[in-house]
């Protein structure tokens, strides 16, 4: 019975990173960049349901939907500023310029809302499922969550596959230069990347914010990089991967800190990393491209 | 492309070496204008994180300093002489903390207010017993942070935090049953959990989990909280900071587990989580050197005062400074201070005056120094009651 409720923390753990995975996945298999600054987009977002939900007392879902609208916006402007000038320079430079936009989010919001902490009242309104007499439970955040990584994944995957701006994120993703030589616009097909991967962002902090309601500056950081990890795990660049991953790393933590030792638990994820790498160095899902030189 | 570039060079070296002199000459200018101010004031320093992390700590003790230096200036000072206070920011990151140091030897400091936060202040209380320089530290915990002869401390230290937790759940007999979860990653959380747990055992307490998480994965407690409830847990000893008991309530409400929470000052400033449920820590008990909730002049003057300056209730980070500031005056009257001794000589005075001195303040009665720079005080247990904090006796 132990066993299965720590399971039930690691698929809840799991869906988090999940859903934050998926933004990381989505701009890096398209525009072959690691936005480091992905988690704090994440934290700005759910500083804004905060402010409109708590604060000035609006309805949760009408403010997910104006944090979803201003992620997205800000996700472009980041792009369109930060990002775009370097789209000739080397990924180092694109690399630095993320920790760079990251750091000036986190400093933005420490100057706006200050350090102190701030308790996020979960916007779910799922009661949380309670089995076997009580012995298990599963909360609502976590179903919401893993429904709403379904819905986003298929949904991102239709998209991709049936829609004309999918069909040219795929040509972009796979050579850039060929897709602007048949006429694909690389400029706004990226934009429009930034934007979905912002938007998602926004789920993803009201989810995340949701399950572990303390809200900081540094709320993104590490769930983040985790889910950074989580990406890698499945195969970067691709949506199920990131799924699959997000709740892979969060079970081999959970089962990690309960059996084997709660302050390892970490070094035992990346442990599995390294093999999971060292034996197939794309991820899970990872697609094997051969370049041609 | 050769030849430019070797003239992009010498410009670039002309450029640097104009500034260098620059910065020498504005370094000859600051040091010569602190040489002249040192006769006439007592410059006091204070380090501690104004940004980052733990933001809201260097912030508490930065104005928590600040009141009581403009309260003893607008009294005449110390033994007639006024006081100057600066104080740099060390994003609670040790190396950030000895350039802080550095900058305010510099500026030309005769005493130190810091630094705010254990890790730094082990690297910082190095350079100052090398200078000879007086430091007391308003909240720094861990055991090495006043490891020299130089250095004094205003709050408890983490064993002694550790201990009496113990001695104190044991004498009321709260539990008999107890599940540890604590911030391996941290010298403050690690410090008090293994004194807790030594002394628990002392007494005849049966520690029946202990579980630990670290700083990169500190927001799902959910195992080690189920492990502390299968083992049967009467009450959850936390010596961590709010932010993740919060968090921890919540989630120890989620999977239906209702121990008794006993935790370290760390949890001081629990109930000003914004937009915290209150409701959640109903029950919640901790030690503190200082509570708001005292009835006592000093404590009320404190509190009102602070809260029209500053806005916000002043934590316990807040009083240590406070009180940091007037130990330095009640030990610089001692010896006999004045402006124109060296910092050195200041330390050397201010160290003996410091295990003569009986101080009272907000964070205790009585209190005394020894040697060894630790204060002897006893604790408040504090609960929270409806949503306040209530002093247990």
């Amino acid at each position: 019975m132990s066993f299965l409720s720590y399971l039930i923390n690691g698929i809840s753990l799991g869906s988090v990173y999940a859903i934050i995975a998926l933004g990381y996945t989505m701009v890096y298999g398209i525009a072959k960049m690691l936005n480091f600054a992905h988690g704090d987009v994440i934290m700005i977002g759910s500083y804004v349901v905060f402010t409109m939900a708590s604060t000035w007392g609006m309805n949760p879902m009408l403010a997910i939907v104006v944090s979803v609208i201003f992620c997205t916006v800000l996700g472009v402007v980041i792009e369109r500023v930060a990002y775009k000038p370097l789209r000739e320079a080397t990924s180092l430079a694109v690399l630095i310029t993320a920790i760079g936009v990251s750091y000036l989010l986190q400093n933005v919001a420490l100057l706006i809302f200050g350090a102190g902490t701030k308790s996020f009242t979960s916007v779910v309104p799922v009661p949380a499922l309670r089995l076997a007499g009580g012995a298990l439970t599963i909360s609502g955040e976590t179903i919401v969550t893993v429904i709403a990584c379904i819905v986003i994944m298929i949904g991102l995957m239709l998209f991709i596959k049936k829609s004309k701006s999918g069909q040219a994120m795929l040509a972009v993703s796979e050579d850039r230069g060929a897709a602007t030589l048949m006429g694909v616009n690389v400029n706004r097909t990226i934009a429009l990347t930034f934007a979905i991967g912002s938007g998602l962002a926004a789920i993803a902090g009201v989810l995340l914010c949701s399950a572990y309601p303390s809200l900081t500056p540094y709320t993104g950081s590490m769930p983040g990089i985790k889910a950074f990890v989580a990406a890698v795990f499945g195969g970067i660049g691709s949506i199920p991967g990131a799924f699959i991953g997000g709740v892979l790393l969060g079970v081999i933590e959970s089962l990690a800190r309960a059996y084997i030792s709660s302050q390892l638990s970490d070094a035992i994820v990346f442990g599995v990393l390294i093999i999971v790498l060292l034996v197939k160095p794309t991820g899970i899902l990872g697609k094997k491209i051969n370049e041609k030189v | 492309m050769h030849l430019r570039r070797n003239k992009d060079e010498k410009t670039i070296g002309l450029v640097l070496a104009g500034a260098m002199v620059l910065s020498l000459a504005a370094c000859g200018q600051g040091n010569g204008g602190s040489a002249q101010d040192d006769g006439t004031t007592f410059r006091i320093g204070g380090i501690g994180p104004l940004t980052g992390n733990n933001a809201i700590y260097g912030n508490a003790v930065m104005n928590g300093a600040q009141m009581a230096v403009d309260e003893i200036n607008a009294d005449g000072g110390i033994n007639g002489v006024q006081l100057e206070f600066d104080f740099q920011d060390d994003e609670s990151d040790a190396e950030r903390a000895v350039n802080a140091y550095n900058q305010l030897k510099d500026w030309g400091m005769d005493m130190l207010v810091g630094t705010t936060t254990s890790s730094p202040c082990e690297a910082v209380v190095a350079r100052s017993n090398e200078d000879n320089m007086f430091q007391i530290t308003p909240s720094a915990t861990s055991v090495n942070s006043i490891q020299y002869e130089n250095a004094f401390r205003m709050c408890f230290s983490d064993p002694s935090q550790g201990t009496a937790s113990a001695d104190y759940i044991a004498e009321n007999g709260l539990a008999s049953k107890i599940g540890i979860i604590y911030d391996s990653s941290d010298t403050y959380s690690s410090g008090i959990a293994s004194a807790f747990e030594s002394e628990a055992q002392a007494k005849g307490l049966e520690i029946v989990s202990k579980e630990a998480f670290t700083g990169e994965s500190n927001t799902d407690f959910s195992v080690q909280l189920q492990k502390a409830k299968d083992a049967g847990a009467e009450l959850l000893f936390l010596p961590i900071y709010y932010t993740q008991t919060a968090l921890i309530l919540a989630q120890a409400d989620t999977i239906g587990f209702e121990p008794l929470i006993f935790g370290s000052d760390g949890f001081d400033g629990i109930l000003d989580v914004d937009n915290f449920d209150k409701s959640l820590a109903e029950g919640v008990m901790f030690l503190t050197p200082f509570s708001t909730n005292s009835t006592d002049e000093l404590t009320q003057n404190f509190v009102q005062k602070y809260e029209e300056q500053f806005g916000g209730t002043p934590n316990q980070f807040a009083a240590d400074a406070y009180d940091s500031v007037y130990v330095i005056k009640q030990a610089a009257e001692q010896a006999g201070l004045t402006a124109d001794m060296s910092a050195s000589e200041m330390c050397d005075a201010l160290k003996t005056a410091m295990t003569e001195i009986s101080f009272t303040g907000l964070t205790g009665k009585d209190i005394q120094w020894g040697a060894d720079g630790e204060p002897q005080k006893a604790p408040i247990v504090v609960q929270v009651e409806n949503g306040e904090y209530q002093i247990l006796q």
